[in-house]
Formats: C-alpha cells, sequence, structure tokens
C-alpha cells in the first residue's frame, strides 16, 4: 500500500478518486439501524450488473432477426459452452429484478423514504422503475416465442385505444401492419443500447440524490439534525466497512437463493419463462391463455377489469403515474410506519393485499366472479393513493424521538 | 470484550478467510463466461473432418477445399516438381522442416504420405493470408522452381510448401492431420483410422 501512495496521489491531482471513494464509501455516513429492508438497494445494483453482464454474453450469439431468433435462443441453450447458464441468469435475473425492486419501493412505503427531502430520490427511482419495466417488456419480445409475439401484440396495442391517433402510432410503433422482424429488430435495438443507457444514468443520479441528502432509516429520523463536533452524526456509520460488508452478507443469501431457482427451477413453473414461449412466434394463432409476466399483472388486472378500451388503458396507465405523486399525497408529519397510526397501517395492508390479489388475478383466466374482485380490488388500490391526503392527515401519529432506536 | 481491546488477529483471520472463499466464488462465476467463447457444437459440428475424392485431380493441378473455415491446398506434383525439391534446400529457412508443424507421417522430404499428393492448410504462417499457387518455373523471379507466392507482405514457399529464407514467414506451410480412406478419397481434419477411435 506504501508503494501505492505516490500512484494514487498522481491520480488525485487529476481525477477526485479519493474524494469519491469517501464522498460515496468510506466517510458516507449512513443511519447505524439499518434494517433487513435496507439490503434491496444494493442487491438491485447487483442484479443490475448481473444482466448487463449476462446480457452482453447473450448478444454474442443471438440473431435479432424472425428468421433466427428463436432457433438462436436453441442454440444458446443447447449449442453454446455454458449458454443456458448465460440465458437463466438473464431470464431468472428479470424476475429477480422485479422482486428486489418491489421489495425496496415497498421499504420505501414503510420508512416513509419518499417524504421531504427525498422526493427526487424517490422521482428518479420511479422513472428507473419505468426503464425496468419497458427493458422487461422488450426483452420479452427477443426469444421470438408464441408469448413473445402476442405479449408485443396485446401491449403495443394498448396505443391503439388513444383517440385519433392510435392507430398510426401503434403502426409507427412496430413499423409494420403487425408486429413482425422489423418489430423484433427495434426492440432488439433498444433492449440492448438504448434503455439501459438512460436506465444506468438514472441510477447513478438516484445514488447522487441519495449521498446529497442521506439515508432515511427504519425511524424516518434525519441523522443529519443531531452531529457531533467533527459534524459527523451521532447516528451516523460510515457505509465502508459496516454496511458494504452486511450488504456482502445479504448478497451471499441471495446468491443461494438466486441460485437455486437458476439451477433447479428456472422456469418457475411457467412463471418465470411462460410455457407457450418454447414454441416459435405464430401470427396465426394466439396461445390459449394469455399473460404478461408476473412482475406485470397488477396493472394488467386493471386493464382488464374495465369494460372499455380507452378507460381501461388510461387506468393503466394512471396506476402506474400515481406512485410518482406519492411524496406529495402523503400528509403526514411522521415519516415511518413505526410511528404513524392504525388508520395509515390499515390502509397499508389493505394495499398491500390488493396489490398481491390483483398480481393473482392478472395471471389467471377470467370469468365474471373474477372480474368482480378484480373490480374491488383495483378500487382499493386507487383508494390507497387517492384517499392518502385525508387518512394521513386524520391519522394519530406518535412522537418521534430525536435518536434512532437502539442509541 | 470492550471496543478497546478488539481482537485483531481475530478479525484478520476472518477477512482473510473470507476474502479467500469469496475469490474462488468469484472465480468459479467468471469460469462459465470465459469457457462460453469456446467453439460451440455447431462450431465444432462445422469443424468436422472433410473428405474429398481426389481421382479428379489432374497431374500438376491444385484444388482448394475448406475445413474449419480454413483453405486446404491439395496438390497433385508432377516428378519434375518432387524432383525439384531437392534444388532448392540452400534457399530454405527450414528445409527439413525441424521448426515446422506437420503430422508425423508427413514429416519427411515431401511433407506428404504418399509423395505426389501434398495437402497444406493454405494460410501463410506470416499473418495468415493465403498464398497464390505458381507452379510455373520462373514465374515469380528468376530461378523460381515453382512454389507458393504470398501476395500479402511477399513470403515465398516451395513445392511441399517450405518457407524461404529472407522472407517475412518463419515457417513452412502446416499440414493438416488427414488420411487416405481408399485410393481415391482423402479425409482431411482427422486421422485416427475409422473404426479406431
Amino acid at each position: 500500500m506504501q508503494i501505492l501512495n505516490p500512484l494514487l496521489n498522481w491520480i488525485d491531482a487529476r481525477f477526485p478518486l479519493t474524494t469519491l471513494w469517501n464522498e460515496h464509501l468510506a466517510k458516507y455516513y449512513a443511519p447505524k439501524n439499518f434494517n433487513f429492508w435496507y439490503y434491496f438497494g444494493s442487491l438491485a445494483l447487483f442484479v443490475l450488473a448481473n444482466q448487463i453482464i449476462t446480457g452482453i454474453w447473450l448478444t454474442m450469439s443471438y440473431t435479432p432477426n424472425a428468421e433466427g431468433a428463436f432457433d438462436s435462443i436453441e442454440y444458446i441453450m443447447r449449442e453454446v459452452p455454458w449458454g443456458w447458464l448465460l440465458r437463466y441468469l438473464h431470464s431468472t435475473g428479470a424476475s429477480f429484478f422485479f422482486i428486489v425492486i418491489y421489495l425496496h419501493m415497498f421499504r420505501g412505503v414503510l420508512y416513509g423514504s419518499y417524504k421531504k427531502p427525498r422526493e427526487l430520490i424517490w422521482l428518479v427511482g420511479m422513472l428507473i422503475f419505468l426503464c425496468l419495466m419497458a427493458e422487461a417488456f422488450f426483452g420479452y419480445l427477443l426469444p421470438w416465442g408464441n408469448m413473445s409475439f402476442w405479449g408485443a401484440q396485446v401491449i403495443t396495442s394498448l396505443f391503439g385505444a388513444i383517440p385519433f391517433v392510435g392507430d398510426a402510432l401503434v403502426e409507427w410503433i412496430r413499423g409494420d401492419y403487425n408486429v413482425t422482424g422489423i418489430t423484433l429488430n427495434r426492440f432488439f435495438a433498444l433492449h440492448v443500447i438504448a434503455v439501459p443507457l438512460i436506465f444506468v444514468g438514472l441510477v447513478i443520479a438516484h445514488i447522487m440524490a441519495l449521498h446529497e441528502v442521506g439515508s432515511n432509516n427504519p425511524d424516518g429520523i434525519e441523522i443529519k439534525a443531531m452531529k457531533d463536533e467533527q459534524g459527523i452524526p451521532l447516528d451516523g456509520i460510515p457505509f465502508h466497512p459496516y454496511y458494504t460488508v452486511k450488504d456482502l452478507m445479504g448478497l451471499a443469501a441471495f446468491l443461494i437463493l438466486f441460485c437455486a431457482v437458476i439451477f433447479f427451477i428456472p422456469d418457475m413453473g411457467g412463471l418465470f419463462l411462460e410455457h407457450p414461449n418454447f414454441s416459435p412466434a405464430d401470427p396465426l394463432k394466439t396461445p390459449p391463455h394469455i399473460a404478461p409476466a408476473w412482475y406485470m399483472t397488477p396493472y394488467y388486472a386493471i386493464l382488464r377489469a374495465i369494460p372499455n378500451k380507452l378507460a381501461g388503458v388510461l387506468a393503466l396507465a394512471l396506476s402506474i403515474a400515481v406512485w410518482f405523486f406519492l411524496p406529495w399525497l402523503d400528509r403526514s408529519p411522521v415519516k415511518s410506519i413505526r410511528y404513524r397510526g392504525w388508520l395509515y397501517k390499515t390502509a397499508l395492508f389493505v394495499f398491500v393485499i390488493s396489490f398481491l390479489l390483483l398480481g393473482y388475478l392478472g395471471l389467471s383466466p377470467t370469468s365474471p366472479a373474477l372480474v368482480l374482485i378484480t373490480r374491488i380490488a383495483a378500487t382499493l388500490y386507487f383508494l390507497f393513493f387517492l384517499l392518502m391526503p385525508i387518512y394521513t392527515t386524520l391519522d394519530k401519529v406518535k412522537p418521534v424521538p430525536t435518536r434512532v432506536s437502539g442509541s | 470484550m470492550s471496543a478497546d481491546e478488539m481482537d485483531i488477529g481475530r478479525r484478520r483471520f476472518l477477512t482473510a478467510t473470507t476474502a479467500v472463499i469469496g475469490g474462488i466464488g468469484a472465480a468459479c462465476a467468471a469460469f462459465p463466461f470465459l469457457a462460453s467463447w469456446a467453439p460451440s457444437v455447431k462450431a465444432r459440428a462445422l469443424g468436422a473432418p472433410v473428405d474429398v475424392d481426389i481421382s479428379k485431380i489432374e497431374l500438376g493441378q491444385k484444388i482448394t477445399v475448406a475445413w474449419r473455415g480454413q483453405p486446404i491446398f491439395i496438390v497433385h506434383r508432377t516428378p519434375q516438381e518432387l524432383d525439384s525439391l531437392a534444388l532448392v534446400t540452400n534457399e530454405l529457412r527450414d528445409p527439413l522442416s525441424k521448426e515446422s508443424v506437420q503430422p508425423k507421417y508427413a514429416d519427411n522430404v515431401y511433407r506428404s504420405i504418399k509423395p505426389d499428393l501434398l495437402v497444406l492448410i493454405g494460410i501463410c504462417t506470416h499473418l495468415g493470408c493465403v498464398p497464390l499457387y505458381k507452379p510455373e518455373v520462373g514465374s515469380v523471379q528468376p530461378g523460381w522452381e515453382g512454389g507458393f507466392f504470398c501476395p500479402c507482405h511477399g513470403s515465398k514457399y516451395d513445392m511441399a510448401g517450405r518457407v524461404y529464407k529472407d522472407v517475412p514467414a518463419p515457417l513452412n506451410l502446416v499440414v493438416p492431420p488427414y488420411q487416405y480412406l481408399n485410393e481415391t478419397v482423402l479425409r482431411i481434419g482427422d486421422d485416427t483410422p475409422p473404426g479406431a477411435a
């Protein structure tokens, strides 16, 4: 290390290496009371890296045209050395990305991490979530299986609901009169270049915004309010080594679970890789039961529950857009669920149940009884947001201590 | 134990063992990514041996077949061409093919199993261009006894693919593994007798 000091000085005079290291790791003071929920930020970074690296490797053997795409996936699975592993890392990685991100977002809701002064972190995070959905949707078409085809067919058709320009817009998005190899080509370009570039840029912005304001914590207390003589928060500990080690521990546990799925049940019984996708795209035959990938089903269920095309698409768009307004819908004086009253706790509980229910219903074939349940669940989903200004104002909150728990 | 009396030895041991195990894990995880770059089953299938009918090759004629995407020269040498091999020995870099690559059965003065039929990988040992076949006497330079001439950087080889001195190419043209399945069929890329494997 002594030998490397002159080199480090040379670099520091030309590039803020030590400054970056300190600002984001060694002297970034994070609250000392992080719990289980705080694993999912760094895990999301890990899954992103996994998607990028395995994605690069997959493009080496994948053929992005209608004639070769499906066969090239089988080629990767059967003939490319370790191709099956690379592909399962990527396809299972996509599902785990959503699991990690949903838990990461739920953490934000539990502890009010979106509230002032962290609104921008939340907004950038929501943009990342949109990118993730776009990335998943574009990537879903690439194997050119029959579910890929019909998934793209249905989702691109959504834009046809827009009055006046709808049909022209759908044609423009597809680049053809139907979803064809031309659509596949452009989705490939968007999936491997365009969206990932924006994605990574947004992730950097997300982390920069977080490190500017400082992390929230399970108590929702601003640790920067109480500092020692050196200006270090009393309840803060340097991210490195404390949280790097903690997160590595979490990563090890995550990898055990992740690898177990990859090696033993990579298609998750048809949930991560759907069965109709093992036959090639057929524009003349829709699979008997068509459902989007599991991570999209809550919004898909909302779409299906509304017996009007335009209204259904608007409700779908609103069900995602409404998340952006969370920082301003929540009027509560406290951040963390620990100090909120029963009104908010009940609302959140009902919301989680209706979200999971919508996810399940979106996967199931429709029936009149299920449509009714879907409508009730969709109503509760929206009411969580729309009534939030009211019930967070009325809610009886507990006094928030000045120091985090366990101090 | 208070914070002041930290067990440094224990901490170092744990850090080192964790780093070693983690490093092994990272190396294992890297392996499939590196191994994935090896030729796929398809590439290996395309690299399978090729059988060539040699009955139609006229005396003095050269044909080129592809094996593993590489040009394979098959030359039916005339007696005069075989005689020319002895004439140029002093001008060659590796006349006995000591440094060069060829199977044992082609490690002889003609660099072939049967003297008249020459089999070579038609890739210049300098930088991988395909040399031109120049059998006519005097066609490359005065005193040329016939052979191969690389148009990229001017490397010259004789009628056994042996490289001349004073050219950039370091070694003789490579002789691939091959065998005669019968009088008229040559198998390139495989020299284990059929049924032996």
